[in-house]
């Protein structure tokens, strides 16, 4: 029976998958209710729950439950998994659009005008290597708010990879499209809409996918500074909890939204991709 | 003397001293007209020059002496009054072919509502034989020969002044180069275009042109000569090689390309009349043809052309 590679491939992942997650039930020691008890935790009253990490048949029950109701809201410390990420994604997005907004004209403008890229080129090349992170306690104290810090930290991150991407991919466009617009007597701005912005398409959104990469990785890490909502908060208070099959749970949660942001872009890549 | 439809006159290109070097003349002294209607061909080696006058007169190049007046204007940029079909079809790859032509289309008349555009890139697309699905394919998608096609159609359908071909079928195969040179002959004969073509294939420039230029080798190329196609329209691919004054010309252009491109390069002298001399190596035939008597050698008319 033929079977074609992409079936084979998803048997293997499912075997690996089956593999790894018995590795990891078993490791994990039984439940401590048998065995002596030591001196230390008869004195505290014996049988405390000592913290280790979970076996995975606990994350799947824990993901199902937290799954089942994803939006509910019992206080501050206490929201649902798909409010966290909406939160976190609110951040992404808003700051995302907004360095979008930035890096793409900016990106034309050093695209076609030499003179504009040398005379940029070393403020990026100085602000570009700063760790985002590293801007969050200026931005705390000039914005005074701390989820308005969040999104200009991601602002900050992504707009780097969509800048750069947008240069190059302008400033390589074919020489001879840029005749043809020129010969058919196109204006500079339908010359940009009609000619450069397609052509440089693919260039602009590899770098967009790049940023919405590097944006979903720095929302996590922001958050757990800047603390109240979003996803890198909820690990992060799992971990003072000490729920450790939370933890686990929200590290895959952040995985899944991160491979779908991915693919998203993956898709307008594939539609903006030409070929020669 | 009435005024030529396209005057080039005293054209010269140069290009600085680069650090240590000399200063570089690519091509000088070019000048020469160009009639309505008329299909006029530049033959010469590379490094000429050829793509640098074919460049100065779509308007994307500028020359360092001498200027061109096309129909009492003066040619100053690139302009819808000159189509250029390119080597490399220059087709935009992310539109259609259809869109491609229509994008030329809705250039020149900008006025025209998207189902006039649509009717007249598909009225030269069929021209060129792109029909049955084929108009709504991707460059990528189509052969060499249908993308020449395409880039054709672009530039007949905006009908410009003068046509501008830059080695247009260089790069395809010789069966479909023969196809496509029939093509454009019949659409050409339809239209009555005034076209400028660079070409390396002399049967090429036989079978299509009125008129051939030849250039000399450059450094300092000039043009050498205007060589009259005397063959009478409408000519066959499979009819003109057995025209008596054929080979006449054949032999003269590869003579002059072989050896006299060479010979010449770089004799030209300051003040010396710029004009190409004309050539008519088939003249004979076709005043036999017209019932005139002639004698057997070929002849060189007055230089002014």
């Amino acid at each position: 029976m033929a079977v074609s590679d992409n079936v084979k491939a998803l048997l293997l992942s499912a075997v690996m998958l089956a593999a790894a997650l018995a590795l990891w039930e078993l490791a994990i020691p039984g439940s401590q209710s048998g065995g002596q008890l030591s001196e230390y935790e008869m004195l505290s009253g014996g049988g405390a729950q000592q913290a280790s990490v979970p076996p995975p048949s606990a994350v799947i029950e824990k993901a199902v439950t937290e799954l089942s109701q994803p939006f509910y809201d019992n206080g501050p410390n206490d929201k649902g998994i798909g409010i966290q990420i909406g939160y976190s994604l609110y951040r992404v997005l808003t700051g995302y659009l907004l360095a979008a907004l930035v890096a793409i004209p900016i990106g034309f403008l050093i695209g076609m005008s030499p003179l504009m890229y040398k005379a940029l080129d070393p403020f990026i090349q100085v602000l570009r290597p700063i760790s985002p992170l590293a801007w969050m306690p200026l931005a705390l104290f000039v914005i005074k708010d701390s989820q308005t810090s969040a999104i200009f930290v991601i602002f900050i991150c992504s707009i780097w990879p969509m800048l750069i991407n947008t240069a190059f991919g302008v400033a390589s466009v074919r020489k001879d499209w840029i005749n043809v617009a020129r010969t058919h007597e196109l204006s500079p701005l339908k010359t940009a809409f009609l000619v450069i912005l397609p052509a440089a398409a693919p260039t602009i959104v590899t770098g967009m996918r790049i940023s919405i990469g590097i944006a979903w990785l720095v929302i996590v890490a922001a958050e757990m500074l800047v603390g109240g909502t979003g996803i890198g908060y909820y690990v992060w208070n799992e971990w003072n909890n000490l729920d450790l099959t939370s933890v686990i749970f929200s590290i895959l949660m952040i995985g899944v939204v991160g491979m779908l942001l991915d693919a998203a872009f993956a898709r307008l890549q594939r539609a903006v991709q030409f070929q020669e | 003397m009435s005024r030529s439809f396209i005057e080039i006159s005293n054209l010269a290109k140069r290009f600085p001293a680069s650090k240590g070097g000399k200063p570089l003349t690519v091509l000088e002294n070019a000048d020469f007209t160009i009639e309505r209607g008329e299909f006029v061909c530049i033959i010469g080696h590379s490094g000429c020059g050829k793509s640098t006058i074919m460049n100065i007169l779509a308007g994307l190049d500028v020359p360092t002496e001498g200027g061109i007046i096309m129909d009492g204007k003066e040619v100053s940029g690139p302009s819808l009054e000159r189509g250029v079909v390119f080597q490399n079809y220059s087709l935009l790859p992310w539109l259609s072919a259809l869109k491609n032509v229509m994008f030329g289309v809705r250039a020149r008349h900008p006025e025209w509502s998207r189902a006039q555009v649509q009717e007249h890139s598909l009225k030269y697309l069929h021209m060129v034989g792109l029909t049955g699905g084929a108009e709504l394919r991707k460059p990528a998608q189509l052969s060499g020969g249908m993308r020449q096609r395409v880039s054709i159609a672009r530039a007949f359908a905006i009908q410009p002044k003068l046509l501008l071909l830059d080695e247009p079928f260089g790069a395809l195969d010789a069966l479909t180069r023969g196809t496509i040179q029939d093509e454009l002959l019949r659409i050409w004969s339809g239209t009555q275009q005034t076209v400028f073509m660079i070409t390396h294939d002399v049967d090429e420039a036989i079978l299509l042109a009125d008129r051939i230029l030849l250039m000399t080798n450059g450094p300092h190329a000039r043009i050498a000569e205007s060589v009259v196609v005397d063959i009478p329209r409408p000519r066959k691919r499979g009819e003109i090689i057995h025209h008596p004054g054929y080979y006449k010309i054949r032999n003269h252009l590869v003579d002059f390309l072989t050896y006299r491109s060479k010979e010449l390069a770089g004799t030209h002298t300051r003040g010396a009349p710029n004009r190409p001399v004309t050539v008519r190596p088939a003249a004979d035939e076709a005043e036999a043809e017209a019932g005139e008597p002639a004698d057997s050698r070929p002849r060189l008319v007055s230089a002014a052309s």
